[in-house]
């Protein structure tokens, strides 16, 4: 985390212009303001001072200044953050409940029409940048009006019920949901079925199978848990797919997620909002990576006793 | 075997698919009929021309027809087929002139109608530019952006793969803390800050250099963890060893017997991470953070999606991302089938 900070912080001394340069332009603005306003921000100091000062507001919480809507960087990231979560969690889900019988179904027949028909379209889905399928989408959904777009809630909101509320936002959360799920879905499939046909093929599983187990519970109870290490380690790596991927459905859909925002402060050089969404972004990817290795603890003992 | 035979197939296939893509990309203007920046201000919006075989008399032709498009009164951008003239389709006529690949001057051009008419093989945007053209000179930017940045990454990747591969000690683990550092962060977050943080307004010229740059240099940690795991293990071979015992420089060592080993990770590599840098330089024009208008590209062109009539109301307007996926497709193919065959020749 120190490390991804201090890239940020150098990253952002390279770059010309800053959050004022723009009201350089306006000729009602003085110069004096302007230095003032720089010197106010700590901006015209050198950089190992404003990473100080950068760390000091992080202990207090506040994780530096946004020059543009004026207020501490932690008060729009919470929101921001817990947005992003809500999309991010419910599509990795979704898209593993779908994945693990989708492909322990397909991995029992191998070389079936099943097979042949799912690698064919893993493997055109996996070509399909996510942002056509965002588009293509879209399309889909304005032409036939079935579901709501854009935001994340509807205009009167607030004079909802709390249970209408939820099923408002559950209505606005479905169509990047299917993105989301769609854009990461085969790739899982792919990954499940490829492990499970390996442990298909191991002895055990042919034991099992003589001393007249069932196909539900021999597949479910005996090959999926020893096939479920290289799974594991792939769902710490899959919310990195999937930030990336919810990026830019919440920037397309205008879900008022981390991608807005990241946009927004790019185009405006919101320094601290930029190094602010790039940490939490970090932040999450570690704790998917940390829960994908507690779980593996949980699930294979040898990992326990190392 | 069979499986295999047809998976030949389908590679001879997607390369050939990819080869003539590649080549209508690089000799667009020779392909295309008009020129990517010519605006035809009466045709805004107007939809892919349709090839006609038979007229309104109900004689044949054998030589495909268009009609003129006309706009119909009291509408907006709502087009019909004017039928009193047909214009044939013909092939290798005199145009608008251009420089093959870039280089030797020529006006002719693949197909083309006689004069007044226009042929839109994938209709027009807002400007009545003809899409086409602007998909296929489009192109030539995606991808050499992603091609070039590919390049990069790998040329970044390889070196200090190398280096701290064969070298190793405080070497290896520092270059490999950063790759680390790299590899933790979400790439296209990753991707919009550096973006953020370097100039926006800048020539074109200046923006592709610097689009390349920065989606090559981000990437460059994955491939650089690939390549120190083949000269890991290359570098402790016997044969490396006779040779290091018989007094080879390390130089020597490297480029004889530790990076042949690394040429089918490479191709591999670069087979994946073309279609991924094509796909991020027109992330990032469609953001308006790349390339921006007069100059086509797909990103470019994907972004007048993000106003709402235009998606409703414009299909041919999807069709960059059309091209998108059939050179992303293309590369995957590619892909697959040299890890296949490294898998196949490594046991």
């Amino acid at each position: 985390m120190i490390g991804v900070s201090v890239l940020c912080f150098l990253l952002s001394d390279l770059a010309p212009g800053s959050f004022f340069d723009e009201m350089k332009l306006n000729p009602q603005i003085s110069s004096d303001t302007i230095a003032a306003l720089r010197s106010q921000y700590g901006l015209d100091q050198p950089l190992p001072i404003r990473y100080g000062h950068w760390v000091k507001s992080v202990f207090r919480g506040e994780f530096g200044y946004s020059f543009a809507y004026n207020s501490s960087v932690r008060s729009l990231l919470v929101l921001r953050a817990r947005n992003t979560l809500i999309l991010t969690t419910l599509a990795t889900l979704l898209a593993w409940l779908i994945a693990i019988p989708l492909g322990v179904w397909i991995a029992s027949h191998p070389g079936k029409w099943a097979d042949r028909l799912s690698m064919g379209g893993t493997s055109l889905f996996l070509s399909v940048p996510e942002l056509v399928l965002v588009l293509g989408l879209l399309y889909l959904v304005i032409r036939t009006h079935a579901l709501p777009v854009g935001g994340m809630v509807s205009t009167g909101f607030d004079h909802l019920g709390s249970w209408e509320k939820v099923g408002d936002m559950a209505t606005h959360l479905v169509v990047p949901v299917i993105t989301l799920v769609l854009g990461s879905l085969p790739i899982l499939v792919r990954h499940v079925r490829a492990s499970m046909i390996e442990i298909l093929k191991t002895p055990f599983i042919g034991a099992a199978r003589a001393h007249g187990i069932g196909r539900a519970r021999l597949l479910f109870r005996h090959a999926l848990p020893a096939a479920a290490n290289p799974l594991i380690s792939l769902f710490g790596l899959s919310v990195g797919g999937l930030l990336s991927g919810s990026l830019l459905v919440e920037v397309i859909m205008s879900w008022p997620g981390l991608g807005p925002l990241l946009l927004e402060s790019s185009m405006s050089r919101d320094l601290y909002v930029v190094v602010g969404v790039v940490m939490s972004s970090t932040l999450f990817m570690i704790f998917g990576s940390l829960l994908a290795d507690v779980m593996l603890v949980i699930a294979d003992p040898r990992v326990r006793v190392e | 075997m069979s499986p295999s035979m047809t998976g030949k197939h389908k590679i001879v296939a997607a390369v050939v698919v990819l080869v003539s893509v590649h080549l209508a990309i690089l000799f667009a203007g020779f392909v295309t009929p008009a020129d990517p920046a010519a605006q035809n201000r009466d045709f805004p919006f107007a939809p892919p021309s349709s090839l006609h075989f038979v007229d309104a008399r109900g004689h044949l032709h054998l030589r495909p027809f268009i009609y003129q498009w006309t706009q119909r009164p009291d509408s907006f951008n709502e087009y019909e087929e004017s039928r009193e003239h047909e214009y044939p389709v013909q092939f290798f006529v005199s145009g608008v002139g251009y420089r093959i690949a870039g280089l030797v001057p020529s006006h002719i051009h693949l197909f083309g109608v006689e004069a007044p008419a226009l042929i839109f093989l994938a209709g027009t945007d807002n400007y009545g530019r003809d899409q086409f053209s602007r998909i296929l000179y489009g192109g030539q930017i995606s991808i050499a952006a992603g091609i070039l940045a590919t390049l990069i990454s790998l040329a970044l990747g390889s070196l200090v793969g190398c280096i701290s591969g064969f070298y190793g000690k405080w070497i290896d683990e520092s270059a490999m803390r950063f790759a680390e550092l790299f590899l933790v962060l979400p790439w296209l977050y990753l991707l919009f800050a550096v973006r953020a943080f370097l100039p926006l307004h800048i020539s074109p010229t200046q923006t592709f250099l610097l689009l390349i740059t920065v989606i090559g240099t981000i990437g460059w940690a994955r491939p650089a963890r690939l390549f120190r795991g083949i000269v890991l293990s290359a570098k402790n071979q016997n044969y490396v060893m006779a040779s290091r015992g018989f007094g080879a420089n390390d130089v020597y060592l490297m480029r004889r017997h530790v990076l042949p080993h690394t040429y089918g990770v490479l191709l591999t590599q670069a087979a994946l991470l073309v279609p991924q840098y094509v796909l991020a330089e027109v992330t990032l024009s469609f953001f308006g953070l790349g390339l921006s208008e007069p100059n086509p590209s797909w990103g470019g062109l994907l972004a007048t999606l993000q106003q709402y009539n235009v998606l409703v109301s414009y299909w041919w307007m999807f069709a960059p991302a059309l091209a998108l996926v059939v050179v992303s497709l293309g590369y995957l193919s590619v892909a697959n089938a040299f890890h296949e065959r490294l898998q196949f020749d490594s046991i």
